[in-house]
């Protein structure tokens, strides 16, 4: 610990450093781009210049490029189709290297130098939230395309004016989960695994403990793990001796493949659930097949379902391979965006009053309206479950109200 | 499940991530026997070693063996042009340039792989069948078992290198007093080199091993393996070899039974409360004694 700390200080002395030129070559660019503005000659007269902020290096980097390259699929469509009202959308990128504080600078640079009109992303919570302050202070909306936390929109009670997602809220991940394990599963018993290194796992397992007692049930045990750990057989085999009918793992996928291998090699038989953390192809390459019997997960949506084949075509011929949720939520956000600028929105103020009243619009994964008291997208749950490798849609919860 | 059952249980669990510990400890305690370097980059050597064989095993189809040995051959190269390029012309530096330098060989080496492989993780494809053997209701897996047999072996048989052949006889000489020996013939640029190459290969080879057995690798992986094998090479004695075996076993047994019988919460913080205790108490380690000669 104490030397990764070193590590770290060191880091964040050669990241100042790096931002700090960063900064002056900033200046620069900014004066001799005011210079040729000055002339007369103004470019956003026929491009929307919108920013799209994601971590795309660092340990979050496959989440915030898979988000990017569903936003980038958006405006690309909406471009080729000969943009909106003749201006074409112009996306600008920005790095938010995963760190919460790369993420504000990015958004700074994107604001300031870039002139954006709204920003794209973050991917992750953490990051998302730590923008927010400057996107408010200079009147630009966020849409978060995946950011489940309910903080990300909402703060001591007050909605925040500039911030939206394109997702739902963690609540209703754990909410599903847990009433899915009591009715459908019929589980008396239950044991969270946490990832105590993630906010996202903590809160998860919170309001599962809270929702699955209340249906009656009863957390027999909390465990919990770090992200990027290797082995869990110690902690799977303590969990083995609860003898549980369900185990919750609300995680990211890397882990949860790994946990699932374990815990079956240990001849652990129960019911595994988690929540959207899990939405991954490669949980199943780093599972295998076999242990991934008898999971249940609950995510954005459902690669089978009739009204996102639209979306995963499009997806495929774009990048030649499968989308994610990241991506599929990168879509759906750039979708959002697109509808808002389409109503009328040439502005920061206009477009956020426009994303505020979105009506059932068709996006990547569904049909969603913005709640404008929450700014949360009112949309549907699925539950999957993992049978020989394949995925079956086991329930679907439809939005409320 | 009863008491007994479950201790035997975690028993095993202990061992084998301390076999993995120990196979990593092995190449950070030889390097740190010769020239006090604790090489903070060996951790990204065996993340290397890991997406060698990974390279080997799904891009050129070859089956476990010939690839662990490729992977061992490369990162070996790497290890000592790594300590060709940045370890060598510190030499008479102070030993903290070297550590601060080790460090940003670490970040040199996690960032640039990041840049080339991205960060997705990978999956190993199934190069090993894996067979759960169920003794009595203990379960024990077999790529565990190789692992620990793997660990022995590359154990016994750099003891035999150090202490029997002629290599072995410079790096004991040049760790005891470089200049000395250099004095006496021995090259010891040389045989720091030949440290590095056999250091670098030993974590490529635990790299391999570990990817066919979690079934995953990514840039990053080398960081907490790489702090654990830090205490581990610690707790055994620092520069001792058979002690950074059994420094890694006991540092995962402990891992294991805190997990277990305590909570897993506490397990990171037991680790590196032994790294603390052993600096406070012991120094020198398990195995450590009040001689200066450490290869």
């Amino acid at each position: 610990m104490f030397f990764s700390k070193k590590k770290f200080k060191l880091a964040s002395m050669i990241a100042c450093g790096i931002l700090a030129s960063a900064l002056f070559t900033g200046c620069g660019g900014g004066d001799s781009a005011g210079g040729s503005s000055g002339g007369g000659d103004k470019p956003a007269g026929d491009e929307i210049v919108i920013g799209a902020n994601f971590e795309l290096t660092g340990n979050v980097a496959q989440y915030g490029a898979n988000a990017n390259n569903g936003l980038k699929l958006a405006i690309k469509e909406i471009n080729d189709a000969g943009g909106i009202n003749g201006k074409k959308i112009k996306i600008v990128e920005a790095d938010a290297k995963s760190e919460a504080a790369e993420a504000v600078n990015a958004a700074t640079k994107l604001i300031s130098d870039d002139k954006v009109v709204a920003l794209v992303g973050p991917a992750v919570t953490a990051n998302v939230i730590a923008e927010s302050q400057v996107a408010t202070d200079n009147k630009v909306p966020v849409i978060g395309p995946a950011a489940t936390n309910p903080d990300v929109t909402v703060e001591n009670g007050k909605v925040k004016e500039f911030i939206f997602r394109a997702c739902f809220i963690d609540p209703q991940q754990s909410e599903v989960m847990a009433q899915f394990a009591a009715k459908d599963l019929n589980a008396k018993t239950a044991v969270l695994y946490l990832d105590s290194s993630s906010d996202y796992s903590k809160s998860l397992g919170k309001i599962f403990k809270e929702k699955f007692e209340a249906e009656g049930g009863k957390v027999v045990m909390e465990e919990a793990f770090l992200a990027k750990d290797q082995d869990f057989k110690a902690a799977l085999t303590k969990i083995q001796t609860a003898n549980a009918d369900v185990i919750f793992v609300p995680a990211y996928y890397e882990e949860v493949g790994k946990i699932v291998k374990q815990a079956r090699e240990l001849g652990i038989t129960s019911a595994i659930l988690g929540t959207d953390g899990w939405d991954d192809s490669k949980v199943i390459d780093i599972a295998g097949k076999d242990a991934l019997n008898n999971t249940f997960f609950c995510t954005h949506y459902f690669e089978g379902d009739a009204e996102v084949q639209d979306f995963i075509k499009a997806y495929k011929e774009e990048y030649k391979a499968d989308p994610n949720v990241f991506a599929a939520l990168g879509y759906d956000a750039g979708k959002m965006l697109i509808n808002a600028i389409e109503r009328g929105g040439d502005d920061g103020q206009k477009i956020r009053d426009n994303i505020e009243t979105i009506k059932d619009l068709k996006v990547g994964t569904g049909t969603i309206t913005m709640d404008a008291s929450t700014h949360n997208p009112i949309k549907g749950i699925v539950v999957i479950e993992t049978k020989d490798g394949m995925r079956e849609l086991r329930a679907k919860i439809a939005p409320e109200g | 499940m009863d008491f007994i059952h479950q201790l035997v249980q975690q028993l095993i669990n202990g061992v084998s991530l301390g076999s993995i510990y120990a196979l990593i400890a092995l190449g950070y305690t030889m390097i740190y026997g010769i020239i006090k370097l604790i090489n903070f980059a060996h951790g990204d050597v065996y993340m290397v070693g890991a997406y060698i064989g990974f390279a080997a095993v799904t891009f050129g189809g070859l089956p476990i063996f010939p690839a662990l040995l490729i992977s061992m051959a490369l990162t070996a190269c790497l290890g000592m042009l790594v300590e060709r390029i940045a370890y060598k012309p510190l030499r008479h530096a102070p030993r903290i340039s070297l550590l601060i330098t080790a460090i940003g060989v670490s970040f040199f080496l996690e960032y640039t792989s990041m840049y080339f492989v991205t960060p997705t993780p990978r999956t190993f494809p199934e190069v090993m069948p894996n067979i759960s053997f169920n003794l009595g209701g203990f379960i024990v897996n077999g790529q565990q078992l190789l692992i620990f047999g793997i660990t022995i072996v590359l154990m016994a048989l750099l003891t035999y290198i150090v202490q029997k052949t002629k290599l072995g006889k410079a790096m004991r000489a040049a760790s005891f007093d470089t200049e000395t020996a250099q004095l006496m013939g021995v090259d010891s640029d040389k045989v720091i080199s030949m440290t590095f190459c056999i250091g670098s290969a030993l974590a490529a080879a635990a790299g391999v091993l570990v990817g066919v057995y979690y079934n995953t690798i990514d840039p990053l992986m080398g960081i907490m393996p790489g702090l654990k094998a830090f205490v581990a090479a610690v707790l055994g004695g620092i520069g001792i070899l058979p002690g950074a075996v059994v420094g890694g076993i006991v540092l995962g047994v402990v891992e294991a039974l805190v997990s277990g019988f305590i909570s897993s919460t506490f397990r990171d913080a037991a680790a590196f409360a032994i790294l603390i205790l052993v600096l406070l108490i012991k120094p020198s380690g398990l195995f450590g004694k009040n001689t200066n000669e450490k290869v």
